[in-house]
């Protein structure tokens, strides 16, 4: 009976000393899907900012993929034991920005920390993304990327192209993809991740034509596609005819295609300067180059959009929470953290500071691939076609999208085909998401 | 009357408490789910659950009068039958070979066992590695025998794949039963036939194949249900669902719309659907099968 009853108080003991360590310290819990390199990434920067300060202590818990932890969240939400913070891929997007009343807006929070937030400190391509149409920004830009050309130096020199010269246009592209082939310097020319992002929706905003009505669903949420107006048509059938004999090869849906160009089986290759580690890691003689435009469509290049992931905070939680998140958003914005950031981790800088912090270093003379995305999306100020694609199920559209593609590939159908039937399927789709 | 020798409680609350884990289990992980199934599959809900809206059956017309509902319907057919067909058919030539091994028989049974204990996302995987065309060992050397292997964009190729993948994980499986199945044919029947004077394929397509017969049936039934059920984490794995819609099985469209895509109301209906399909296998397992087979 005395040995129950220390027991019991000691329990009680151990509940009230850790009650009133909360009172002083008050937790943020960050969801995440990073995995490898980026999750220590993750674990470092919420150590660096809790031993920072003593008011509030970052959790980060990592929650699977980036799918999976959108599901959590939503679970969770539903669940009422929503995280503070929560790490939403790009497709997410507009899922989370149709969640009006679940999710409160980044800008809002910044604001409340103390300090004033200011949007032009932030990459002006990267912060339209994650923005309202009225400007306000909705989550914050975490591990940014956007598509770029990859070339394999060896197999150029070996066909007989200038190594030192990547392909600018698509036309370019298919003729050097055609010599790699036909010189039998490699047993394919081109191939290419995720013909979603990278083909129709970057494809869309690098040269300035609309995805889908409502500023490509940035405006309002009843969005047409228009991904079969004719240019779009011409890039998918060059490709489809590429592909029957080998010169284009499809890797697969998401980024399967990566195993594809180092093993130096395919010679050039579009793929998210995200991609730029393993291309590294691989040892190979490679090349990079901005992402090919069309020349026939005017007022390309105009500016390519960023992929990766955002933070995004639930509503509904305390004043003390918010004060806790905007500290750390701000801890986040500080050039030394988002500069060692970019240059470690290859996401681009969010601020406009890291950037030419990393500039005057000299990083990118050794560096130049790092600097290439951020020139793509710096380029132009953003048109209604190039701040981004925002539909709210914008993974069940790109489903859509890579379902018929694959049937146009596999030569079931020509690229006009394949184009109108994404398009009447996404429209319905988008309809019955939207409730109508 | 058979009461007389059933065992009977004194007290009235024993019973009911001895059963109540079972009771628990039960109602948690099937009867408070599957209700819930139920309920979200009449309802129209955003994924947050921020707006709900009581539709009656409108999903479930939705979902029966979408033509991908019916293709993965037949995916699903094609994917059961050559999954069973060819699990069943090479497990009882295993059998039926080990079953003649006389030296190191164990070591053979053994080995031929393993692959049961493979999780179905792990032989999905081993099977991609292989066969992958981007990075499979063995699709680059059908690919260089000039063989134009492409899983990827060939739907037929990509269901081949997982059809193997999926029949070589139930094989063992099937194998263990008809080596049971086979042990526990008479040898006598056997060496009458072979004094009469019967081949070996006679031998085997007239006394042993119809000896053989419950355990073939019963087998029949795992198996549908393996290739309608258990088989999500080998398509997960290796196509994706992919190329176009065709590997996409019904399970894997309950967790495409409802995972991926978010719509919970299409994805509940579904899932009622395929609950009454098991409901409906069970009750044939249970009026055909339990009573005729014969475990060894």
């Amino acid at each position: 009976m005395t040995y129950r009853g220390t027991r019991l108080s000691l329990a009680l003991g151990i509940m009230l000393a850790s009650s009133t360590s909360s009172f002083a310290l008050t937790e943020i819990s960050w969801w995440h899907a990073m995995t490898g390199a980026n999750n220590e990434v993750v674990e470092t920067l919420s150590k660096e900012f809790n031993e920072s300060q003593s008011d509030y202590k970052v959790v980060p818990v990592f929650k699977g993929t980036y799918p999976e932890t959108l599901n959590a969240g939503i679970a969770a939400f539903r669940a009422k034991q929503a995280p503070d913070i929560m790490q939403v891929f790009d497709a997410g997007t507009g899922v989370m920005m149709g969640a009006q009343g679940a999710i409160k807006p980044v800008a809002d929070i910044l604001s409340m920390g103390g300090t004033k937030f200011d949007k032009s400190l932030y990459l002006p391509g990267i912060v339209s993304y994650y923005s309202k149409p009225d400007g306000t920004m909705l989550s914050f830009p975490y591990n940014s990327s956007s598509p770029i050309l990859y070339y394999n130096k060896d197999i150029f020199k070996k066909a007989g192209l200038d190594e030192n010269n990547p392909p600018k246009t698509w036309p370019e592209v298919w003729e050097a993809a055609k010599k790699i082939k036909t010189s039998g310097a490699a047993n394919c020319g081109f191939t290419s991740t995720w013909l979603t992002w990278i083909h129709t929706e970057n494809f869309a905003a690098w040269n300035d034509l609309s995805f889908g009505s409502n500023e490509n669903g940035i405006a309002g949420t009843d969005v047409e596609l228009k991904i079969n107006s004719p240019i779009f048509v011409k890039h998918f059938q060059e490709l489809a005819d590429l592909a029957k004999d080998g010169t284009f090869r499809y890797g697969g849906r998401t980024s399967e295609a990566k195993q594809l160009f180092i093993s130096g089986e395919c010679g050039i290759f579009t793929e998210s300067s995200g991609g730029l580690g393993d291309v590294i890691k691989s040892g190979m003689n490679y090349g990079t180059g901005q992402l090919p435009y069309e020349p026939e469509a005017k007022g390309a290049p105009q500016n390519t959009i960023p992929g990766g992931a955002s933070l995004w905070v639930f509503a509904g939680k305390s004043d003390e929470q918010y004060k806790g998140v905007a500290a750390f958003f701000n801890f986040l914005s500080k050039t030394e953290i988002q500069a060692r950031l970019h240059q470690v981790s290859g996401y681009l800088p969010v601020t406009l500071a890291a950037y030419e912090e990393t500039k005057k270093s000299g990083f990118y003379d050794k560096n130049p691939a790092r600097e290439i995305p951020i020139k793509q999306m710096m380029g132009k100020a953003p048109t209604e076609n190039s701040k981004g694609v925002r539909l709210v199920n914008l993974p069940q559209v790109r489903d859509i999208e890579n379902e018929e593609y694959e049937n146009m590939l596999a030569g079931k159908q020509t690229a006009q085909q394949a184009l109108d039937n994404a398009v009447k399927r996404g429209n319905a789709a988008i309809k019955q998401a939207i409730g109508q | 009357m058979a009461s007389s020798t059933r065992v009977t409680f004194p007290n009235k609350l024993l019973p009911y408490l001895l059963l109540a884990p079972q009771l628990a289990i039960t109602a948690i992980f099937f009867y408070w789910p599957a209700s819930q199934a139920i309920y979200q599959s009449v309802l129209r809900e955003d994924p947050f659950g921020l707006s709900t809206q009581f539709v009656g059956l409108d999903n479930f017309r939705r979902v029966i009068s979408d033509p991908n509902y019916v293709n993965s319907l037949q995916v699903t057919v094609i994917f059961s039958v050559a999954t069973a067909l060819i699990a069943m058919a090479l497990a009882l030539l295993l059998a039926v070979m080990a079953d003649k091994v006389i030296r190191g028989k164990g070591i053979y049974r053994t080995l031929l066992i393993w692959p049961y204990a493979v999780a179905p996302a792990i032989a999905g995987m081993l099977w991609l590695f292989l066969f992958n065309p981007s990075m499979g060992t063995l699709a680059y050397l059908v690919r260089s025998a000039g063989y134009n292997w492409d899983p990827l964009l060939n739907g037929d190729q990509a269901m081949v794949l997982v059809v193997s993948a999926a029949a070589w994980k139930q094989i063992s499986y099937n194998f263990l039963f008809f080596v049971a199945g086979l042990q526990s044919i008479p040898k006598s029947l056997i060496e009458a036939a072979a004094i009469d004077g019967a081949g070996e394929t006679k031998r085997f397509w007239t006394i042993i194949f119809p000896l053989l017969a419950p355990t073939t049936f019963f087998l029949l039934v795992v198996n549908t249900v393996y290739a309608f059920f258990d088989t999500f984490g080998i398509i997960h794995a290796v196509t994706g669902g992919g190329p176009g819609k065709a590997t996409e099985t019904l399970v894997y469209k309950v967790y495409n719309d409802g995972f991926v895509n978010l719509i919970l109301g299409d994805s509940a209906a579904q899932s009622v659907i395929l609950m009454i399909i098991v409901i409906g296998l069970t009750a044939i397992q249970f009026r055909y099968v339990e009573r005729k087979v014969h475990y060894g």
